[in-house]
């Protein structure tokens, strides 16, 4: 495969974890490395099972797919295949695969002399995955509290979890994850609609710059962050938005089992206005 | 300016924690699984505020059975109406029970008149005996809700006069610019939500339409409006409170409507609303004068409201007999020991008021 002009300089050795110089090289344009060797080995083996799952189940309708977790009665346990163990090692496979993938991308960003932004934002979705599949299932005592995989039944799951506690919306974690999840689409929007707007300018008048950039968010709300700052922002937000997802589901069950508008109890109760 | 703001961010985080420690619960919690594995459909308790709730929820013991033979007491006593049919042992031992159930303090004065027990002149023997016959409509005709596990007085009252799980139709203020519309105000019946307040008058006592789930995927087809599924969802959360469940005890949220992916409570549940609304509308609401004639309750008390703050009778929901349990004393047998509630004679269906 052809390599690309300004590719070359990206072609440097070193900045491994693991394996030193030994999985150090290329095939076609993708760095393989250690991480990239397990992820591979994860995938195979997770997407393998899935299909294993699938045959069992009668069905390669991609909507239909069903992985469900263990019954609760099997506690941490290690359940049949048929019954939840499928489920138990498709989580393994996923988060070796997950995990490989992010100290994959810790390695090409020591290689490429990087900060480490890229695998720590991507840990974050990591995280909130394990959460859901491990830590959750854990505090509550069973596997089967895991979500199960699948394209429409892990739906039926968040509907029914959320009816566990009669109206999610007064979660307050959840109220937070909600609003960093718009937030972040709020400044995506605006930052790419004033990105595309001075890069398209009117025909006959030169692209914009930053200055016209700044200018016109100091004119319509008084500030700009400015170009480098907007990112900063974005990745802030992005990951706000799952940490605090992380954080809502954890707290439901484990740390609160009844509905979610009387846990404002303290609220209502604060004794300057009761 | 820099140490009084580190001080006030002290103070903020140390008043976060205090929230966040004290309003939450902790693990092991306790659920169990409803439906399929995956599905998310599961009770879910905190075991040591269930353990509290169930040392709460214990029947008092039964007393020992009464003799059946012998002449009834509709031949020994006078205007025995409804518990003729009892033999004298046994009709000592309902009066005794029901004194235990409804008035322990008061003693059979609650009710009588202690020169002349046969006398109606305390209003609350005339309450009684409709009561009684509700309890027989509840037992005999209501067991799609009830089973054989059948109710008593106790269910409700627990030795109480008045029960203590009962509601009125809220009174709204007509003062202000904009009248109050009963909601977006924290409501006790609906979670402390922002949902209707009073879910009950619609529902348990008038029979308006519950379901508003549409049957089409197209707009337009479906003549219930989101302020009427906002009331339908204040009844549902006032239900699952009132059992301590949660949504997914009776409906798999998928799709509320749907019976087949229905765990089976919530036939109970349905068959549970119209009784309910029954017995509001054929047994408390016609004893309204009365209480309306003695708003304090007896002379001789105890004294506490015999009516909402709108001049209704204060009226059953799922809590009164519920209390809490997804089933009154946690399934225990309540009716079983007490033969002498299967023979109230249904009687003629007399407007207490008449009396």
């Amino acid at each position: 495969m052809a390599m690309l002009t300004f590719e070359r300089k990206y072609r440097v050795r070193g900045g491994t974890l693991v394996g030193g110089d030994l999985f150090d090289f290329w095939i076609g344009p993708f760095w393989i490395g250690f991480f990239g060797i397990t992820t591979a080995f994860f995938t195979f083996i997770g997407v393998g099972l899935i299909l294993m799952g699938a045959s069992i189940q009668g069905t390669f309708n991609p909507w239909l797919i069903n992985i469900p977790p263990p019954d609760l009665a099997y506690g941490l346990r290690l359940a049949p295949m048929r019954e939840g163990g499928l489920w138990q090692a498709i989580t393994v496979c996923a988060i070796g695969a997950f995990v490989s993938w992010a100290l994959r991308q810790a390695e090409i960003s020591r290689k490429l002399g990087m900060g480490y932004h890229v695998p720590i934002a991507y840990g974050v979705a990591v995280f909130a995955y394990i959460t859901l599949v491990v830590f959750r299932p854990i505090l509550m005592g069973a596997w089967g509290h895991g979500f199960p995989y699948g394209i429409w039944s892990h739906l039926d799951w968040v509907s029914n979890v959320g009816y566990q506690h009669l109206h999610f919306h007064y979660n307050p974690a959840h109220m937070l994850a909600v609003t960093f999840f718009f937030t972040t689409v709020l400044a995506l929007s605006m930052h790419g609609g004033l990105v595309l707007s001075a890069l398209n300018p009117p025909k006959g008048e030169p692209v914009k710059t930053a200055e016209h950039e700044n200018t016109y968010f100091r004119d319509l709300i008084g500030y700009s962050i400015g170009t480098l700052g907007i990112h900063r922002l974005g990745l802030f937000l992005a990951l706000s938005a799952g940490f605090w997802s992380a954080v809502c589901i954890i707290i439901s069950g484990p740390f609160w089992t009844r509905g979610w508008p009387e846990w404002w109890g303290w609220w209502l109760n604060m004794p300057i206005w009761k | 300016m820099r140490f009084s703001t580190q001080v006030l961010l002290g103070l903020a985080a140390l008043v976060c924690t205090v929230v966040i420690v004290l309003s939450f619960e902790r693990p092991p919690v306790r659920s169990t699984q409803i439906g399929f594995r995956g599905v998310g459909m599961q009770d879910l308790n905190n075991p040591r505020t269930l353990a509290v709730r169930v040392a709460a929820n214990r029947l008092p013991e039964v007393p020992e059975a009464a003799d059946t033979d012998g002449p009834k007491a509709s031949e020994l006593y006078e205007n025995v109406q409804v518990l003729g049919e009892l033999s004298a042992a046994q009709f000592g031992r309902i009066m005794q029970a029901m004194t235990e159930w409804i008035a322990p303090a008061q003693g059979c004065t609650y009710c009588h008149n202690p020169e002349n027990m046969a006398s109606d002149e305390v209003y609350t023997k005339v309450v009684s005996r409709r009561m009684l016959q509700m309890t027989r409509r509840i037992n005999t005709d209501w067991t799609a809700h009830v089973g054989q596990v059948g109710v008593t007085c106790y269910t409700c009252h627990r030795g109480q006069p008045v029960p203590s799980e009962v509601w009125a139709t809220a009174v709204l203020p007509h003062s202000g610019l904009q009248a109050q519309r009963g909601q977006n105000h924290p409501a006790p019946a609906a979670n402390d939500s922002s949902l209707p307040g009073d879910p009950f008058t619609p529902f348990l006592l008038q029979a308006n339409e519950i379901r508003v789930i549409s049957n089409s995927s197209l707009p337009g087809r479906n003549p219930a409006n989101t302020m009427q599924a906002e009331w339908t969802y204040s009844l549902m959360m006032t239900m699952s409170e009132g059992l301590g469940v949660n949504c997914t005890h009776c409906h798999n949220s998928r799709s509320f409507a749907n019976w087949e992916t229905s765990p089976p409570a919530r036939l109970t549940a349905w068959h549970g609303i119209r009784m309910v609304r029954d017995l509001n509308t054929a047994y408390i609401t016609p004893l309204q004068p009365l209480w309306a004639a003695n708003p304090r309750g007896p002379a001789d008390g105890p004294h506490g409201a015999r009516l909402g703050p709108g001049g209704d009778a204060l009226k059953i929901n799922c809590a009164t007999c519920h209390q809490g349990a997804n089933r009154p004393f946690y399934g225990a047998p309540m009716l079983e020991g007490y033969p002498e509630l299967r023979l109230i004679s249904a009687g003629p269906a007399r407007a207490a008021s008449a009396e």
